[in-house]
């Protein structure tokens, strides 16, 4: 029987925070002692008309909290939960969601379709709710079914689609599910809410409609209709039409090709004339072609040698006219729409689809939209001048640069005055396009740039001249000087043509950081980014003692953040903000000067006052700093050596604190890698240190809560580990290998079609290998007996990965490398295992063969490292 | 359910500062971690000069010579077709055997880092040969290929005689000079040992290998009835100062014929190699110029050159070095044919070297050479034994280079100590 629970739903909302606490308590408890009462009293509290909403809404809240999660551990849990519940008991949960559908209340009707929708995605697949479709169709069938029952019914036909495949049921079902919501959108007979919630749903539905959009007939009703509703009297309807458009123009691109005339013109009506939340879709849809075309184009490399996926070149068929209605576009900019991120109106979007549009099609672009800059750049209505400078930026990525130089050469010094310009848009878009320039045309290095010797000093004035304009042009402004530098990165002899500037340019970048006026915008981010980026283009031996210069103001700086006051969240993420980007600046020059031995010193000689600072940044527990001060601390691990010992008291604490953190999991992985940094620093002195270490990390390896993608980092730190304190690790042997050996059998049940898996198990397997290197060598002087019962397993696994033909070279390397490392350290009791394994020679041979100078190497040592073994008696 | 995002970026550059810092602290720490795995392995320092050829194996020979093996075996392993050859006999061993001895190079001039890079040892005066333990029995090749003994050893393999000699297909292959005086075969490197083979490892490990495992086998013991001769390792020394001077005038059982220098990372490599040098001055070698079939030194300096297609006369390099030219009359009234070795004097002119390479020479036809040779001299055999004769290479310009480089290297030693 379902309990009362209304007055427990609505204490748990309540305004007192023991009335609330004390509530959550009993509900919690509720749902730990017996679930599938728990479920069908919420069931029966969303379903009733007479309950209150806000114990209705509470009560949906926690159903679907109860069948789906975002952390996947956490749902396989939530899923398991639910099947071991009593048929007939989730029947009758079922069957009031169902009824909710029907209910007067709109929110929840919107929950019980949520809530349809999870339940399904959990018993559609098992066969164990074939009733539902027929239900819900039912629903929309059934003479005198009320228009809201019908818009909640569609709604969850969408829900539904998007939670399960096609496969799930058989063609009849998806045919009569996509019927009824077709003739949902029909103008004839519904009311706006209907049609409005069957357009949306078809959206849901749209992948779930793959054996439909086969079959031309299907798919051109399905198409037509869409139009249809993309005229809709109703602005939200039409809107919701174009955003199927914009999905279909992903998902089904190969099949476009003959609703392209009918679509170009929907759309550019759309642009042109209806409101923006309209126009604006109508424009992604083109945004979405060109996304298409240039994926296929980047697939279609020729010595990719596979069949590329069709090409229907809809931008070029459709380009002198698609140009013409972005360009008209361009000149409805807002008034401030530089200033606030959270802006995005018909200008953007149609600049930004032009950007594509030259990308897309390259050279044959240029043409067409020179005329427009041309006739534009000097006009005296601001709008025209920005629009012209706009669709000059625009087209710089995409075309050759022979096509693009000359135009740029020749506007070149007419964009460096319009630095100048009156309107603060015009120097804003200015100050982005000569960044572009600077992206797209200046690669001395590899033989072409737009900066000359004779322009450069000329360029350089302009840009630190700029920089002090208004906070959003001088943000640009710092991303044109980050191109530049990156341009004469420190390789070849163009890297010293910077070098006069760096001191006054470097000076400018911290004034422009120091601005107070620049709070809103991210200038103070980009100035520092760009302090980095120039740090680390420079050339070392020029700029050493400039940067040497810069290391204590940075300090200095850092220093300051730990004294501002804090009274809000607010305050407490600025100061974190800041942090991060000072930790940022001082790991490019800890890096940049111990990249060299005569400018290592400088870091040593401050290296104590640095970690001090990193110390009390940590202090200050935010986790964002906590990342950028790990990556620092890393750097400085790596420049100090040995000496690093001194700091292990103090920042053990902060790197148990890392590893433990798998919220964010980008600070746990930096973790593990500096872990590693401060190994090869310290080598045996890390061991007092291991065995927490160690702990935390088996402990990360066996949790699902994880990120994944942290994982082979881990196993690389193990054999970091081992490799410091060799035969030390003994201790760790038994669990460490027990889960190496675990991941290796992943590895081998991966699904070899997805792509992204076979990333992940390439990289695992990788350090998988490393791990057992690492191991390997640390017991070389010293107990290497300990590995013998490891052996037969790591040869398994290599021959294993021996016969997978997609293995990544790295991969393969790694495995050599360990194969080589066991026939080193084990010796004599692995001689009979080698014989045994005959895949060794063949794939010694073929690595041998191999067009990579190292992994021939590798292969060559191990062959010596077996052939020792085969000769010893 | 979400839904879709239309916001794209909008003047702003695709990739965080913060992202690329990720990526570069990444790619150090690989690199790291790359280096500190290759040290354990003391791997980096002979990456950089292993070299990455295949064994050097003519399988075009090998076919020829053995009918019986099928064109898979080209594939296999170097060992594989070394086991199969250790079974040729007659003509076709002979043939494949005058090519596998790896063949020094005569010192012409001093290679750097001699004292890091090179091993010094004293050749004992006598043949060099192949030795091939094998199915019970040991058989010793002289350089061109024919026969110097067939006799049981103690080496895997070597003798008819249970137990010690391990499984059948346990097979030796080892170089060595026969010191006729105290009847020893003494072993200079160690090709192949217990059927595995040593070609692709560097001159470093070979001599440690040979050094260890020689003599477990009894093969350094007293001659007895299952070890009809006994076996020695050459000592060898690293060049530097005390290895040269230990290597020159040390006291050793055999009688000396030279030096031979190793490069330490060198493979195995048969015929011709610069990587390993012989050196001789009259002070540790008897025959440093070359005698004539009566043991005399001749006035002339001797040479044999191959006859090539259209006259062209050749020295047994590869690629050969083209010496001179013989009248394509004079060939044909002499009945030379293409392929033929020759020998020549080299007259008053001498030889005429231009920055270092050779130019031209004054060679004086003598006849068809003695037949029992298989190969016409190198280049650097008839340039050392000019020098010999002229301006030779001697021990202090040797040992002056060493301590160059000693020199050299000091200065920076302060600095990093420091």
């Amino acid at each position: 029987m379902a309990m009362e629970i209304t007055q427990i739903l609505l204490s748990a909302q309540s305004a007192d925070t023991r009335v609330r606490t004390e509530a959550e308590g009993s509900l919690r408890q509720f749902q730990e002692q017996n679930l599938p009462q728990f479920l069908l009293s919420l069931s029966f509290e969303l379903a009733n008309n007479d309950k209150p909403a806000e114990s209705r809404r509470l009560a949906g809240i926690l159903l679907k909290n109860s069948l789906d999660a975002k952390e996947s551990a956490r749902k396989d849990h939530l899923v398991k939960q639910w099947c071991a519940i009593d048929v007939a008991l989730k029947s009758q949960i079922k069957e009031l969601l169902l009824r909710t559908l029907g209910s007067s209340a709109l929110e929840a009707r919107h929950t019980s379709a949520q809530v349809i929708a999870k339940v399904a995605s959990i018993e559609i697949p098992q066969k164990q709710w074939p009733e539902l479709v027929g239900s819900l169709l039912n629903n929309m069938t059934q003479q005198g079914s009320p228009a809201h029952l019908k818009q909640s019914t569609l709604e969850t036909l969408g829900y539904v689609c998007e939670e399960i495949s096609h496969h799930d049921l058989v063609q009849d079902e998806v045919n009569s599910v996509l019927t009824a919501v077709v003739q949902g959108m029909n103008q004839a007979g519904n009311p706006a809410e209907v049609r409005l919630a069957a357009t949306k749903a078809l959206l849901n539905a749209l992948d779930f409609s793959q054996t439909n959009f086969e079959n031309e007939m299907e798919r051109t009703y399905i198409m037509k209709m869409v139009c249809e509703t993309a005229c809709s009297k109703e602005a939200d309807i039409r809107q919701a039409a174009f955003e199927c458009l914009v999905s279909i123009a992903s998902t089904y691109y190969e099949v476009l090709e003959q609703y392209m005339v009918t679509l170009f013109e929907l759309t550019s009506n759309a642009v042109k004339g209806d409101q923006e939340s309209v126009a604006l879709q109508a424009i992604e849809f083109w945004s979405s072609i060109c996304d298409e075309e240039i994926d296929r184009q980047e697939y279609d490399s020729p010595d990719s040698g596979d069949s590329s996926p069709p090409h229907s070149c809809f931008i070029e068929k459709a380009l002198p006219q698609l140009v013409q209605m972005l360009l008209e576009t361009l000149e409805k900019q807002e008034e401030d729409q530089d200033h606030d991120d959270d802006v995005w109106n018909i200008s953007m979007a149609g600049g930004t689809c032009l950007g594509l549009v030259a990308r897309t099609v390259g050279d044959v672009i240029v043409p067409l939209v020179m005329p427009f800059v041309e006739a534009n750049i000097s006009s005296p209505n601001w709008r025209s001048r920005e629009a012209a400078t706009y669709a000059f930026g625009s087209i710089l990525e995409g075309p050759t640069t022979d096509k693009l130089a000359p135009m740029v050469a020749a506007g070149l010094q007419f964009l460096l005055t319009a630095t100048k310009d009156v309107n603060n848009h015009v120097r804003d878009t200015t100050a982005w396009t000569l960044s572009r320039i600077f992206e797209f045309l200046h690669s001395p290095d590899s033989g072409f740039s737009v900066i000359t010797p004779e322009n450069l000093p000329v360029i350089v004035g302009v840009l630190l001249e700029s920089i002090k304009d208004v906070p959003n042009v001088a943000e640009k402004v710092c991303g044109a000087i980050y191109n530049l530098a990156q341009g004469y990165e420190d390789s070849g002899a163009n890297s010293s043509l910077l070098s006069p500037y760096l001191t006054e340019i470097i000076k400018q970048l911290l004034a422009a950081a120091e601005r107070t006026d620049g709070a809103e915008s991210k200038l103070r981010g980009a100035a520092y980014e760009t302090l980095n980026e120039v740090v680390r283009c420079s050339n070392l031996s020029e700029a050493s003692s400039i940067i040497a210069q810069l290391l204590p103001v940075i300090m200095a700086k850092l220093g300051q953040t730990m004294d501002l006051q804090i009274v809000s969240t607010d305050d407490r993420e600025k100061q974190a903000e800041l942090q991060a980007s000072l930790c940022g600046v001082l790991q490019v020059i800890i890096q940049k000067l111990s990249g060299k031995e005569d400018t290592k010193p400088i870091v040593m000689q401050s290296a104590d006052d640095i970690m001090r600072l990193f110390l009390r940044v940590f202090g200050c527990h935010s986790s964002s700093v906590h990342e950028e001060a790990m990556l620092a601390i890393g750097a400085l691990a790596y420049a100090t050596g040995a000496e690093f010992v001194k700091y292990m008291g103090e920042l053990f604490k902060y790197l148990q604190m890392g590893l433990q953190n798998f919220e964010e999991y980008q600070v746990c992985s930096i973790t593990v890698g500096v872990i590693g940094d401060i190994c090869r620093a310290l080598d045996e002195t890390i061991l007092p240190f291991c065995d927490q270490i160690m702990g935390l990390l088996i402990q990360n390896l066996q949790s699902e809560a994880l990120h994944r993608s942290v994982k082979p980092p881990i196993f690389s730190a193990f054999g970091d580990i081992a490799l410091a304190i060799g035969a030390h690790f003994e201790r760790y042997v038994a669990p460490a290998l027990q889960i190496m050996q675990g991941a290796a059998q992943v590895c081998a049940q991966m699904d070899t079609l997805d792509e992204e898996l076979m990333d992940y198990s390439n990289q695992l397997r990788k350090s998988i290998f490393e791990a057992y290197s690492g191991i390997l060598q640390g017991f070389k002087d010293t107990k290497s007996e300990v590995m013998i019962p490891y052996a037969q397993h790591l040869l398994q696994f290599v021959e294993l990965v021996s016969k997978d033909s997609l293995r990544d070279e790295s991969v393969t390397k790694a495995a050599v490398a360990a194969m080589g490392d066991l026939a080193d350290v084990v010796g004599e009791k692995t001689k009979q295992l080698f014989k045994n394994f005959t895949f060794c020679g063949e794939f010694l041979n073929e690595c041998l063969q191999s067009d990579d100078e190292e992994l021939r190497a590798t292969a060559l040592w191990t062959q010596g490292m077996i052939g020792r073994l085969m000769l010893s008696s | 359910m979400a839904p879709h995002d239309l916001r794209r970026p909008f003047k702003r550059r695709p990739i965080s500062d913060q992202q690329k810092r990720r990526e570069l602290s990444l790619l150090r720490q690989s690199q790291n971690r790359s280096d500190a795995q290759q040290r354990a392995r003391n791997l980096a320092s002979s990456v950089i000069s292993l070299q990455s050829s295949s064994p050097d194996f003519d399988p075009e020979i090998l076919s020829e010579a053995v009918p019986e093996l099928d064109a898979g075996s080209e594939s296999e392993s170097s060992s594989f077709d070394i086991r199969q050859a250790s079974r040729l006999r007659g003509p076709e061993a002979r043939k494949w055997f005058a090519r596998q001895l790896m063949l020094p190079e005569w010192m012409i001039d001093v290679p750097d880092n001699l004292s890091q890079d090179w091993y010094v040892l004293a050749r004992p005066t006598g043949k060099r040969c192949f030795v091939v333990s094998s199915d019970g029995t040991t058989v010793s090749r002289v350089r061109n290929g024919s026969i110097l003994h067939h006799f049981p050893s103690a080496l895997p393999g070597g003798a008819r005689k249970k137990g010690t000699s391990g499984p059948a297909q346990s097979y030796s292959i080892l170089d060595c000079i026969f010191h006729e005086l105290d009847q020893t075969y003494y072993v200079i490197d160690m090709v192949c040992w217990r059927g595995y083979s040593l070609y692709e490892c560097t001159a470093e490990f070979r001599f440690f290998w040979l050094q260890s495992k020689l003599a477990e086998t009894g093969a350094c013991d007293p001659p007895s009835f299952y070890h009809k001769f006994r076996f020695s390792a050459v000592p060898f020394y690293n060049c530097n100062q005390s290895g040269l001077h230990s290597a020159y005038t040390g006291s050793l059982p055999y009688v000396k014929d030279g030096l031979l220098f190793y490069n330490k990372h060198a493979h195995y490599h048969t015929g011709n190699t610069p990587l390993v040098l012989i050196w001789k001055d009259e002070r540790c070698s008897q025959y440093v110029i070359d005698t004539d079939n009566n043991g005399e030194v001749p006035n002339q300096q001797h040479i044999v050159l191959e006859l090539q297609d259209e006259g062209k006369l050749v020295t047994s390099d590869d690629p050969p070095v083209p010496f001179s030219c013989l009248n394509a009359d004079f060939v044909k009234q002499s009945g030379l044919s293409s392929g033929a070795l020759i020998r020549f004097a080299i007259g008053d002119g001498g030889l005429n070297c231009v920055d270092g390479r050779f130019e031209k020479a004054d060679l004086q036809y003598i006849g068809v050479s003695n037949r029992a040779r298989a190969f016409a001299d190198s280049y650097s055999k008839i340039m050392f034994q000019y020098m010999a004769r002229h301006s030779p290479l001697k021990i202090e310009d040797l040992a002056s280079n060493i301590s160059h480089e000693n020199q050299q290297d000091k200065p920076l030693e302060v600095e990093m100590s420091d």
